[in-house]
């Protein structure tokens, strides 16, 4: 019986848990929360596993309350959005553990906002309908608001304050895009879309690029691209160190918004709104890799440098989308499970270290020696020669996906030259960072904070997914390429997301 | 009625606009109501303006579409929940840094410092 709801699964999870989280634990509510979350996060994981077997034989739709699309809203799971689930729990459950060891008791309420922030973004991944992406994407945006203010903090204030500014105009923005499309095309359904997008002629063809053109502009703000990105780094460097981890798969939301609907929607078979906004995302990206680049090297912080971390990857990934071939989706499918793993590791690296160093915390400056100075210095390491894209470890080889993707003489001459341009200036500013804060200690005194092992596995559990990576990077490399054949034709999504009736008996 | 509601919907969305591009969390706020009334607004005539009709279909000849009024509950409902969160949160910058101006320049020098 749960296996035919198998698709709406990984949102109850979360959903339920984090009700559960809600009511009143006692005294002493922090055990039980902490047991409910994590119990969650497991299922969750079982639960993504048993749904990207079970899209390997083909999209599975669930039409809820038994409305058959495009007239009710489908939940559709295809091997992309099963995929982005997996991801999702396989980083979830990491960063919770980490966050069980304290830092969840600095504010109120932690694991239900944690459980409501990946119901949220699980949601965005599964639907197959755009008014409900928006509905989704409330849910994960008020969530994090709540999160990033964790702990509290006077830097924390003002940048929440900007982000919470920028999403509500954004939100407002993604309003007036559905009320654009709904007004022409008369459906918000996904696939429902695509076909009438592409039968548009004229003033209508016309209205709906606009349409189009403003949702890029929303998922840009959501993946953090060139003018839409200064909110990130200040926002990711100083919220707690879980926070930020957990927020590595956030700008993916948007970038696999952008994924879903400017392939199926706005792709090659649009007619009159065929390939929009790919010119923009090719310049923006080049461009934002370039900023990246730069604001890595004058950080000061290496909060900061591993919130433009994410900045670059951004910029890397939707510059290889907009090249529009199967290779260059797979590529950015590779980077972008190895770029959410990594940034989310070294999150969690950057806050040990601030902890254990005291009073210079994550400033790039001559520090006292940790108290595990060994065990870090090895887990930087690790996490370093991954972000920058040295081999042996799965940063190189996404790396070269995104090199070979790039097929014409001009491409090769723009994205080459900035991708390994930004890896080197990646390679400067964490070698000097890595250096100044394990090398150059003051002789003395030892830091006497000290991380429970537990937190130090909790990481090293995303170390391990990173190497898994590399390791299986060949039947991985074969999943994304299914993927990359179906979002390159989308007639099967389509097509599976009509035919998906009524799941129950 | 068309011109009438456009322009009131231009109007409203432009004096957002406005406010939103000011420096200050008050305005801003104010801001992003008033752009939530004008987007609510808008999708509420995407299913086309017509008077004195059911959303109903079959029974009569004409019909007012029912979907953008489900859009329109939806949103609004969120935007009420997002006015009351910025508002606290904007009570409380103005209450812990001592200024609504949302780039304060004293701490920005801290921040460039970091």
């Amino acid at each position: 019986m749960l296996y035919q709801h198998l698709v709406i699964m990984p949102i109850l999870i979360p959903l339920l848990a984090a009700l559960l989280l809600l009511l009143p634990w006692g005294d002493n509510p922090q055990p039980y929360r902490r047991a409910i979350g994590l119990i969650s996060c497991l299922a969750l994981l079982v639960v993504a596993i048993a749904l990207v077997v079970k899209v390997s034989e083909g999209p599975s739709v669930y039409a809820l309350g038994g409305w058959q699309a495009p007239f009710g809203i489908v939940l559709v799971a295809d091997r992309l959005a099963a995929l982005m689930v997996l991801l999702t729990a396989v980083l979830a459950l990491p960063v919770l553990w980490y966050s069980c060891y304290g830092e969840d008791s600095l504010g109120s309420h932690f694991h239900a906002l944690f459980q409501f922030q990946i119901t949220g973004i699980i949601g965005a991944f599964l639907t197959g309908d755009l008014f409900n992406l928006f509905v989704f994407f409330e849910i994960l945006l008020i969530s994090s608001y709540a999160l990033l203010m964790h702990g509290g903090g006077k830097f924390k204030l003002r940048s929440s304050l900007h982000y919470v500014i920028l999403n509500l105009t954004g939100s407002s923005l993604f309003l007036i895009v559905l009320g654009t499309l709904y007004g022409i095309t008369g459906t918000l359904n996904m696939a429902d879309l695509a076909v009438k997008v592409s039968q548009l002629t004229g003033d209508e063809a016309y209205i709906v690029r606009a349409g189009g053109l403003m949702l890029l502009i929303v998922f840009a703000l959501k993946s953090a691209l060139l003018p839409l990105y200064f909110w990130l780094p200040q926002a990711y460097a100083t919220t707690t160190g879980t926070v930020a981890a957990l927020f590595a798969i956030m700008t993916k939301v948007g970038i696999y918004a952008i994924l879903r609907t400017f392939t199926l929607i706005f792709g090659e078979h649009a007619g009159a709104a065929a390939l929009l906004g790919y010119e923009w995302l090719w310049w923006l990206g080049l461009a934002t890799l370039a900023i990246g680049g730069i604001g890595i090297i004058g950080s000061r912080d290496l909060r900061l440098v591993t919130a433009y971390l994410v900045v670059i990857s951004v910029g890397t990934m939707l510059t290889t989308f907009s090249m529009n071939s199967e290779t260059s989706i797979a590529a950015v499918l590779y980077y972008l499970i190895h770029s959410t793993l990594i940034t989310a590791a070294l999150f969690l690296i950057v806050d040990v270290i601030a902890k254990q160093r005291g009073k210079t915390a994550s400033r790039i400056v001559k520090g006292r020696r940790m108290a595990q100075h060994g065990t870090l210095s090895l887990m930087f390491f690790i996490a370093a020669i991954a972000v920058i894209g040295m081999p042996p470890f799965s940063g190189f080889i996404g790396k070269l996906f995104i090199l070979e993707a790039a097929r014409t003489g001009a491409q090769v001459a723009l994205l080459w030259p900035l991708v390994l341009g930004t890896s080197f200036l990646v390679l400067i500013s964490l070698s000097r960072a890595g250096s100044r804060i394990f090398w150059h200690n003051f002789t003395g005194k030892v830091g006497e904070t000290r991380h429970a092992r537990g937190q130090l596995t909790a990481i090293s559990l995303l170390l391990v997914a990173i190497v898994g990576l590399t390791v299986y990077a060949d039947p991985v490399s074969q999943f994304i390429g299914h993927i990359a054949d179906e979002l390159h034709h989308p007639a099967g999504y389509i097509e599976a997301s009509f035919g998906g009736g009524v799941v129950y008996d | 009625m068309e011109a009438l509601f456009s322009i009131t919907v231009g109007v409203l969305t432009a004096c957002s606009v406005y406010l939103i591009l000011r420096g200050r969390s008050f305005p801003i706020v104010m801001g992003l109501t008033m752009l939530s009334y004008a987007v609510n607004l808008f999708l509420f005539s995407t299913g086309r303006l017509v008077l004195n009709q059911l959303p109903i279909i079959g029974n009569q000849a004409e019909y007012t579409d029912p979907l953008p009024q489900a859009f329109v509950l939806t949103a609004i409902v969120i935007g009420f929940a997002m006015t009351a969160y910025s508002i606290i949160l904007a009570v409380r910058v103005r209450g812990e840094l001592g200024t609504d101006e949302v780039n304060a320049p004293s701490t920005k020098d801290e921040e460039t410092s970091r």
